[in-house]
Formats: structure tokens, sequence, C-alpha cells
């Protein structure tokens, strides 16, 4: 890359221009530069929702597919989010305020056992990214964490990660739990993890395995929607 | 440096090593969610049955119940201050078994990754995670234990903090990375990667290799790739028996024993030396890969069609070596660095 080609200047590119270098800046995992991209277009008079959606959502998008296709990896991927992470910053709060649509809600934790929250962490950043509010319960969650968490937090969705063979069938030990409970039915519930498959997924009575981030989010979009007609209907 | 285990692996066309640890345990009673390495000292005789029922199966090497060994693994269950202790029993069983077989078998000291993310895209610093390692790597050396095994690493910041802190532990050691993301690590790293790393490291381990990923077609593909790097250093299997599925309250791996035997002889054909399972490899599993390396000749370097076809197919089309690497996406213009 040329030094010319170093010094775009994004304030002076026209709009379009603009969002297309945001999507490379995010790939890129310029967090510098994605925020003072999404101060500029909010300069412009764009509504807040409309540099999420379409700057920030689009960006992540192309990041979370090639993510998907194993061109991007880990490291790669962080970067991004970190830089998109930049931009939330600036745009949550105006969103609150403008009471922008919301995608939905979703409560996300490693289960009892499993530090390992990398693969969480991009889920809850994608997710963000894409417009849902994540509750974030962090690593270690034994069952009544989650309970709490759905309780105070009513999300749409339960998200549970776990990386280990010792640690997966913890999963069930929370589903099997919501059954009990007779909440099963009240939240759409999402696993992942390295060691999980769908046959897993299923088996232990999730709504869907997310074998990754972007999967993850796809999933949410597509069964939050269904979720929301069937509410409409009933 | 040579040691009994290096003694040991010179003295050999193969060696056989161990199966699953989680999943043996799970079918002793352990729950979800609960440390292994807390039954060091709980439950020292399952613990001791662990070890019996892999040298019983026909394992030359077995690995000790210690890969979340590392205080930052333990803090999860607040014991954190027991690092040294709980490495060291799990060596010190592993001793007792090893020293009462009427053969030669090597307690190889197991050491998992951290689960944190390296800086500087995550909080791990070099300097802590070398201060860990050496902490577990002082206790598993206590304990008896022969050689060091480290296991299912992602990052190559975090296998080279490894290596450091054995080093400062003055110990011979081993150590095999997990490729379970499209044929490369879950930080993206190739088998080709690994096998140029492992050589500038000093100490080099004594083996390297792969362990735990997707099933045993994968994981040929991975040793494959160690293989067309042309190095002499001997190069470590540990494949899972399949894929996990939930059977009636468990976690059951779709590998047969049958499989398992074929993958071993598949492995040692393409290359490797030091051959076992990973995750759902029981002992009957174990038996008949003995079982086949004995009694079955060895073949040409399998080609992955051939892998594909004993063992089932791959989880993605590339591994990210040779020239089959996807092309990077086209950009306007500006990049980092």
């Amino acid at each position: 890359m040329s030094d010319e080609e170093d010094d775009i200047i994004l304030s002076e590119l026209d709009d379009e221009e603009l969002v297309q270098q945001m999507f490379d800046d995010l790939y890129d995992g310029l967090k510098e530069e994605i925020e003072e991209g999404v101060n500029i277009l909010l300069g412009r008079g764009w509504a807040p929702y409309d540099v999420l959606t379409k700057a920030l959502v689009g960006g992540m998008t192309i990041v979370g597919k090639d993510f998907r296709d194993g061109i991007l990896f880990v490291p790669e991927v962080l970067l991004a989010a970190n830089a998109m992470k930049g931009g939330m910053a600036i745009l949550k709060p105006l969103l609150a305020e403008t009471g922008a649509p919301r995608v939905g809600k979703m409560v996300i934790g490693t289960v009892k056992g499993d530090i390992h929250d990398i693969g969480k962490n991009l889920v809850s950043m994608m997710m963000e990214g894409a417009g849902f509010e994540v509750v974030d319960l962090g690593i270690n969650n034994p069952v009544e964490n989650y309970l709490e968490a759905l309780e105070n937090e009513k999300p749409d969705i339960l998200g549970m990660s776990a990386l280990l063979t010792t640690t997966m069938p913890y999963m069930k030990v929370v589903i099997d739990t919501l059954v009990e409970q007779g909440l099963r039915d009240d939240y759409i519930v999402l696993v992942g993890g390295a060691p999980l498959n769908e046959e897993f997924g299923k088996a232990i009575g999730a709504d869907a395995y997310c074998r990754d981030a972007a999967v993850a989010v796809e999933t949410a979009k597509t069964l939050v929607g269904r979720k929301h007609n069937q509410g409409a209907t009933a | 440096m040579t040691t009994v285990f290096s003694d040991f692996l010179n003295s050999r066309d193969w060696l056989l090593a161990d199966g699953a640890t989680g999943t043996n345990l799970f079918n002793m009673g352990l729950q979800s969610g609960d440390a292994p390495e807390m039954w060091n000292v709980e439950h020292p005789e399952k613990i001791t049955r662990l070890y019996q029922m892999a040298v019983d199966a026909g394992s030359d090497l077995f690995l000790t119940n210690s890969f979340g060994g590392t205080a930052a693994r333990l803090k999860l269950h607040g014991a954190e201050k027991r690092v040294r202790e709980l490495s060291r029993v799990a060596a010190e069983l592993g001793r007792e078994v090893a020293d009462k077989t009427d053969r030669r078998v090597i307690v190889a000291g197991s050491v998992g990754p951290t689960g944190e993310i390296m800086a500087p895209m995550g909080a791990l610093t070099h300097e802590i995670a070398v201060e860990m390692f050496h902490e577990q790597a002082d206790g598993l050396k206590e304990g008896g234990a022969d050689v060091l095994w480290l296991e299912t690493i992602s990052a190559p910041e975090e296998y080279r903090a490894a290596a450091e802190a054995f080093k400062l532990a003055d110990m011979p050691w081993c150590g095999t990375m997990s490729f379970d993301t499209a044929g490369r690590t879950m930080m993206g790293f190739t088998s080709a990667d690994m096998a140029e790393m492992v050589e500038k490291l000093d100490p080099a381990p004594l083996a390297y290799g792969a362990n735990c990923g997707v099933g045993a077609s994968d994981l040929m593909r991975t040793v494959l790739g160690f293989v067309t790097q042309g190095s002499e250093r001997p190069i470590i299997a540990k494949g899972n028996a399949g894929i996990p599925k939930y059977v009636d309250g468990h976690i059951h791996y779709d590998g047969t024993p049958d499989l398992m035997a074929e993958y071993a002889c598949l492995a040692r054909d393409a290359g490797a030396k030091i051959i076992g399972g990973c995750c759902g490899t029981m002992p009957e599993h174990l038996s008949k890969m003995r079982e086949a390396l004995e009694t079955r000749p060895r073949g040409d370097i399998p080609t992955l069609e051939q892998i594909a076809e004993a063992l089932g197919g791959f989880s993605s089309e590339a591994d990210g070596t040779g020239d089959d690497t996807p092309p990077a996406r086209p950009r306007r213009g500006r990049r980092r660095g």
C-alpha cells in the first residue's frame, strides 16, 4: 500500500464512499477510524440507528461471513469487534435517547466450569453489532445465575457457551431446569462452543446450535422474527 | 538432552499414547462443571484407575490429570493456590502406576491452555503466562513426570510462553495444538506454521503435533501438513474418537474402536510417531489401536482421498496450507500497519 492511499481523508468522502471505507476499516480493525466515521455520519445528520445498521452492522456482516468461511480467524475478528465497540460506544446513548427499534435481547454466558469466553465474547459483540441488546453474564455460570438473569432481564434469547468436553453437558442441566420450572418455552435457547454440533444441540433441547458468531446472529434474527410473528397472531 | 522419554522414543518405531481423560472421568461420576484436577486429592483411586486403564489397554505413555491445572483455570474453582500440589499429586499417582508396570511406561505431565487470550488482543501478558506454566511445570516435575506435555493450544504466543516456562523448570517437553477451525487453530494458525515455529524454539519440543480438533480425518490432514514441511522431529497424533453425541444422558463420541484402529495405522503411515486418542477415546479403542499397530504392516503415506475414504470427510475444504488458501478480500486501499 502506498503512502498516498494511507492518506484517505474520511470527511472528504461522500456518504456512500464513507460507508464503504468504514466496511474496510472495520474489516481491518481500525478503531479510531471507525469512531471518526461514526461522528462524521452523525454530523451529517444521519440517525444513530442508520449509522448502526448501515455502516457498522453492514461491515460486521462481511467480517462474520469471512469468519464463517475460514478466511478470517479469531484475532482478526477480535480486532474488528473492538473497532465496532468504539463506534457503538458513541451510538449507544444516542440510540437510547432516540428510542430506536430494538431487534431483541439476549442473556449470554459460559456455563459452570468453563472460563473459555472467546467465543461467547465474539457472539456478544456480533449480536450487539447486529442491533441486539446483550446482557453478558461472563464465565462459569451455575444454573441459578441464568435463572436470575432471565427473570430480571426478560430477554428473547438465552445463549450458552462451552468449550470443553467436561463442561458441555452442563448446558443440558440448565435446559432441564428451565423445563422443570415451566420456563423453557419463554425463551429461545441458543448454544455454541467448539466441541458441539447441531445434533448435540437438538439432543439437549436447545432451539439451535450456532457454530460461530455469524451463524448465531443469523439464527437469532430468524428465531426472534418467528417468535414475534407468533406473538402477533396468538 | 537425553532423558528416559527421549531414549524410549528413539528405541521405538511408534509409541501408543493414551485416550480421553474427561470422557473417562465422566463415566466414573465426574459432574459437569467440576474441576477434574480436584479428584487427584479427593478421589485418587479413580485417577489411578484412569491411568491404569490406559496402561492395561497398551498405552506406552499416559497424560496426567492436570490439563486444567494452571492458576488461570483453577481460579475458577477457588483452587488457584493449589496449582503446585494438584499437579504434583497428578504426577505422583502416575508415577506409582508406571513404576509397578513390568514394561516401560512414560508419565507425561499434561499442561492445557490457560483459557485466556494473550496480549495485546487479550489481557494475559507473556510474563504472567510463563509464570503460570512454570508453577505447574514445577509441580509436575516434583511429582515425577518424565516429560511435560502441552496440549490443545490455539495461540502460538501461548505455546511459546509454555516452552519458556518448561525451560525454566528444566524439563523435556512435547506440545500439541488443536486444529479445530477450518483446519487451523482457532487463532488461524496452520499446521505448516506450527512445524516452522517449533524449530525456532529453544529447546525445541522432543515431539510436536496435533490433538483434539474435529474427528480423525481432520487430524490426519494436519499430520500430513506437518510431514510436508519435511522436519525430522517426531510427530504426535492424538485425535478425537469421532464427533460428540448426546446419548442417554451422557456424551458419547461416535468413532468406533475399529475406526480408531484404522486411524492409528494411517497416522503411523503418514509419519506420526506418537499415536493416541483424545476426547471419546476409551480403553477399548486403545486396545484395538495397539493391536492394529502391532499386526498391520506399514503402508505408504496415505493421500487425502484415502483418509476421507477410511475415516470420513473433512470439516472444511482447505486447511490453509499449500495453494488452496482462500483469497483475501479486496479492499479500497488503507490497511493496518
